[in-house]
């Protein structure tokens, strides 16, 4: 693996290596030395041209973990204020030896560019861009179900601890909200699907993309009818931006009200769920609108784990993408 | 004392082979081959065209200059130069420059920047709205007026959505027989739009360009042009849906003209998922089944016209995000050869057909077929254009010569090879190079009868 | 990863490599039990050994070794008294290699501090896998003696590591191959050598030093 720039991209073996890879760094997180040499003397930057403290603090995290130097460089200059461009950026970060550039960008695409574009040779790592991919936010997604509903799904009693080396074959999840714009819910279908899931995407029409039909996935315009008919295992939440709401004629729905009354998932809504179904949200939350306090604090919600979980799961696909050699071993270095 | 030109051998249209001699200007014979009677005197030169193509001057009706203002990325020198190598003796300069052609002086200076260069007839599109703002009409009779006798108004770049406006805007031209070259996008329905609205832009997540947002347009503009009883050009259109309307309207008797530009005859959406901003366009690159439909309605007449929509820009207008890159490609030097390898060598146009699509129709849109567009006789103005149908080759974008690289068909193997072309007798591609012309060359201003 | 198919004592002919048996299985048991008794002697009983094994052969022969240590001091549970280290993310290497799959390390419920840490691998080579291993455990606690215990010797090191208990110290060339076969991964028991001509070297899999 030479980037992490999409899970579409991910091979399902793939996929479970960076899972289980995660695991073995989340077993190395409960140490009081948390701190490991694997990639001392690599430089990892964070480029980031939006701003999510949330985000660049858990790579950062990981990478210092693995004991990498880390250079943060926050572009925040948008098309309008045209300040550096992204080739120069690239160029310099070249010239300054990054081993890996971890990018959040408002332009959906703008990592893959920097991956293919020739500018540098750093691998990347695509920490969201624009409302195309969020891979690593989708792992930790993963990870987390996967950790939580081993012996749920078909396919995972064969997985060990922590469903280590399992799949998710058989297990359902729905993902409520603005998928139209959300990253996070095309990096998690691709992947789930990738893993043997089944995925709903339940949103009103105005929120889901004209051609998800072609997606890996089923939709609904009917919260309560797919918690009540299809019993999902798990309930990933998508923030709903303010945004959405205003623009008078152009918004995406009548009022905060109407959405939370057919979207939101409450204390009520929580009750059609199976026992051992758990509440995911990827962050910030809007409580009160696409999740209500009892959902977001009850002790199905597994959020903040979510958060616990990013850190290992960024340490593993760093690991994953920093620890090889690029070019295949000639000699073996007997030990 | 001017060139007499005899081209050996080349077949008018694709016909049969004829030997064609040009001099003052026109074309002074047509003989069989070997048969030319060629004139004493040093001053002849004799092109072998055994095989090739003669067709009549190539007439684009929708070419970005650039200049005034963006010189940096076009100048009407480089763009006619350009536009000379694709084979063709006139343009159609749009309005958008900086500033805005929305002014008899702003034409005016174009139309003379294009004598100047010499390379083809440069004929400036006027504003349809003052600044293209799309608030009041811009003074459209000055214009026609003018020394560049303007006939087609666009505010290209930006539709004219206000419907009330558009309908003042097509009954005015009518005074001067003017057109109004609509860009139909309807711009509520494509705030932020990136790429054409479907499943690839589901899944890569760019903001989608849904296709109504052209048809909606063309289907008012087509009503408007048939109750004010003007005629209406609909530029580069690009859906299976536009297609079916434009089809609908002349068969409804309607007075429109359609276009279709040589990428949206071979390109697909496809493309965006290398988010190279070279693919990005305004219309977006739609799908495949949208190809198949301009290139149906290209071959059945229901579109008139190929025009390029050339659009150059500068690289940093292009080595960025796509989200922030410039929406337009280049097009002048590849036109013909996509038009060859998607319509003409799958059989759906003839060579006769090629020269009605994109020269004797453009010319007729434009007002210009007094000296433009017009048949391959004796008689007629030698604007003319030599191509070598079964040459290849390999689209170079700092080949060519257009001042920016942004074409996006750079790397791929194109069929056919402009060899000649003649504005009025005088070569200004010869052995498919530009021969640079005189300087105060005696272009015919305006061209109107 | 997966546990070897073949039944113990019953060798797969596709297991057993070309080269020349230098160790059978006898010679590996008893080698074992050797071993086992140097350690409780070492120690002074077994109540405070800790056995780690390092992935793949190390940690049978550590599970191997806990049977025996249970059987001289009751005192050392083999369930409780057990783990294993993996050193990948400590190696000095990563950069030279394809990227290698990261494993478990498990430690006994009561910790290292205090204890005394019997390192267990199969052949001893450059030394830089023990290394990795000593860095590994001064991240996770502080042993009061930490041991090595090694089937194979075969020279060569790289740096300044010594083993305190091994079956068979065994005079190699830098380009030869030692192979470990145990039972449980391989289907037979049996140290393999091979490759006596030079640069005959083949990037290893696991077991392969």
């Amino acid at each position: 693996m030479k980037h992490l720039l999409s899970t579409a991209d991910l091979a399902k073996d793939e996929a479970i290596e960076l899972l289980d890879t995660a695991a073995q760094m989340a077993a190395t997180q409960s140490r009081e030395i948390k701190k490991l040499p694997t990639l001392r003397g690599r430089t990892v930057v964070n480029l980031f041209f939006e701003d999510s403290t949330r985000t660049r603090i858990s790579f950062e995290t990981a990478a210092k973990r693995l004991s990498a130097d880390v250079i943060n460089f926050s572009a925040k200059g948008s098309s309008v204020s045209k300040g550096e461009s992204l080739k120069d950026t690239a160029l310099t970060l070249h010239a300054m030896g990054a081993d890996a550039v971890v990018v959040r960008h408002w332009a959906s695409g703008a990592p893959y560019q920097l991956a293919h574009a020739g500018w540098l040779d750093a691998a990347v790592l695509n920490a969201g861009d624009g409302t195309h991919m969020h891979p690593t936010q989708a792992l930790l997604d993963a990870y987390t179900i996967r950790r939580h509903l081993g012996g749920h799904g078909g396919g995972l009693r064969r997985g060990g601890d922590d469903g280590v080396g399992a799949d998710l074959v058989g297990v359902k999840v729905a993902i409520v909200g603005d998928v139209l714009h959300s990253r996070v819910a095309r990096a998690n279908v691709w992947l789930l699907r990738t893993l043997g899931a089944e995925v709903t995407l339940v949103a009103p029409p105005t929120l889901l993309p004209i051609g998800v039909e072609a997606w890996p996935c089923r939709t609904s315009y009917d919260l309560d009818a797919t918690l009540a008919d299809w019993q999902p295992d798990a309930v990933m939440m998508l923030r709903v931006q303010r945004e959405r709401m205003s623009g008078g004629a152009g918004a995406f729905f009548p009022s905060p009200l109407e959405y939370t009354r057919y979207f939101g998932l409450d204390a009520r809504r929580l009750a059609v769920l199976p026992a051992h179904s758990i509440v995911m949200h990827p962050g910030p939350m809007n409580r009160g609108l696409e999740i209500s306090a009892e959902a977001a604090d009850s002790d199905r919600a597994v959020i903040v784990e979510q958060v616990a979980n990013g850190v290992a799961v960024r340490m593993a696909a760093l690991y994953l993408l920093l620890s090889g050699s690029t070019t295949p071993a000639t000699e073996g270095t007997a030990l | 004392m001017t060139t007499t030109y005899v081209l050996r051998g080349p077949r008018p249209l694709g016909g049969e082979p004829a030997d064609v001699v040009l001099a003052d200007g026109v074309i002074t014979q047509i003989a069989a081959p070997g048969t030319a009677d060629v004139p004493d005197g040093s001053d002849v030169v004799e092109v072998a065209a055994d095989g090739y193509v003669l067709l009549p001057g190539l007439v684009d009706l929708h070419t970005h200059l650039r200049e005034p203002g963006r010189e940096d990325a076009e100048t009407v020198a480089s763009g006619t130069r350009a536009a000379a190598a694709g084979g063709f003796t006139a343009v159609h300069a749009m309005a958008n420059t900086s500033p805005v052609a929305d002014t008899a002086g702003v034409v005016e200076q174009v139309w003379r920047l294009g004598q100047e260069a010499g390379w083809v007839d440069v004929h400036p599109v006027g504003a349809v709205t003052v600044g293209l703002g799309g608030e009041r009409l811009a003074e459209l009779g000055a214009m026609a007026d003018s020394a560049a006798h303007v006939r087609v108004f666009s505010d290209d770049g930006k539709c004219v959505h206000d419907p009330i406006l558009m309908r003042r805007a097509l009954e005015y031209v009518k005074a001067f027989d003017g057109v109004v070259a609509q860009h139909a996008q309807e711009p509520r329905l494509t705030e932020g739009a990136q790429m054409n609205e479907g499943v690839v832009s589901a899944e890569i997540g760019l903001a989608g360009w849904p296709a109504v947002a052209e048809e909606a347009i063309i289907a008012r503009d087509v009503l408007l042009a048939e109750h004010v009883g003007s005629r209406l050009h609909v530029c580069h259109l690009s859906t299976a849906g536009s297609v079916e309307i434009v089809r609908w309207a002349k068969g409804r008797g309607i007075d429109v003209t359609a276009e279709v530009t040589p990428h949206h005859l071979i390109l697909t959406d496809e493309l965006a998922r290398t988010y190279d901003p070279t693919f990005k366009v305004n219309p977006p690159l739609r799908t495949a089944a949208d190809v198949e439909a301009v290139r149906e309605g290209l071959a059945d007449g229901t579109i008139d016209i190929v025009a390029t929509d050339h659009a150059p820009h500068t690289r940093e207008d292009k080595d960025c995000e796509w989200g922030a890159a410039a929406f337009g490609m280049t097009g002048l030097e590849t036109a013909l050869s996509v038009v060859q390898s998607t319509m003409v060598d799958t059989g759906r146009l003839t060579w006769s057909d090629v020269a009605r699509v994109l020269s004797a129709n453009p010319a007729r849109i434009g007002r210009i077929d007094g000296t433009q567009g017009r048949p391959v006789a004796v008689g007629e103005p030698a604007n003319l254009t030599l191509v070598d149908p079964a040459a290849t080759r390999t689209v170079d974008g700092r080949a060519q010569a257009t001042a920016s690289g942004n074409t996006p068909f750079a790397g791929r193997e194109l069929p056919g090879r402009v060899v000649a072309t003649f504005l009025r007798g005088r070569a200004t591609v010869l052995d498919g190079a530009p021969v640079q012309a005189p300087t105060g060359s005696t272009a015919v201003g305006g061209g109107v009868r | 990863m997966t546990a070897g198919t073949g039944m113990p004592g019953t060798p797969d002919p596709r297991d057993v490599p070309e080269g020349t048996v230098v160790l059978g299985a006898s010679d590996v048991a008893r080698a074992l039990t050797r071993i086992a008794h140097e350690i409780v002697e070492r120690a002074k009983g077994a109540q405070d050994v800790v056995l780690l094994g390092i992935p793949t052969r190390g940690v049978t022969l550590a599970a191997r070794l806990a049977q025996r240590l249970a059987s001289i001091d009751p005192a050392f549970d083999p369930e409780r008294d057990l783990g294993e280290l993996d050193v990948t993310m400590y190696r000095d290497d990563l950069r030279r290699q394809p990227t290698r799959a990261v494993g478990v390390t498990r430690l006994p419920a009561a910790g290292i501090e205090g204890k005394t840490l019997v390192l267990v691998d199969d052949v001893l080579f450059s030394g830089r896998t023990i290394r990795a291993a000593l860095d590994a455990i001064g991240d996770l606690g502080r042993p009061q003696a930490v041991r090595l215990a090694c089937l194979v010797d075969r020279g060569h090191r790289e740096l300044p590591i010594r083993p305190d208990f091994v079956g068979k110290n065994l005079p190699t060339a830098q380009s030869e191959r030692v192979r470990v076969l145990l039972a449980e991964v391989d289907g037979t028991d049996a140290v393999v050598i091979s490759g006596r001509e030079p640069g005959a070297v083949v990037p290893g899999e696991g077991g392969e030093r």
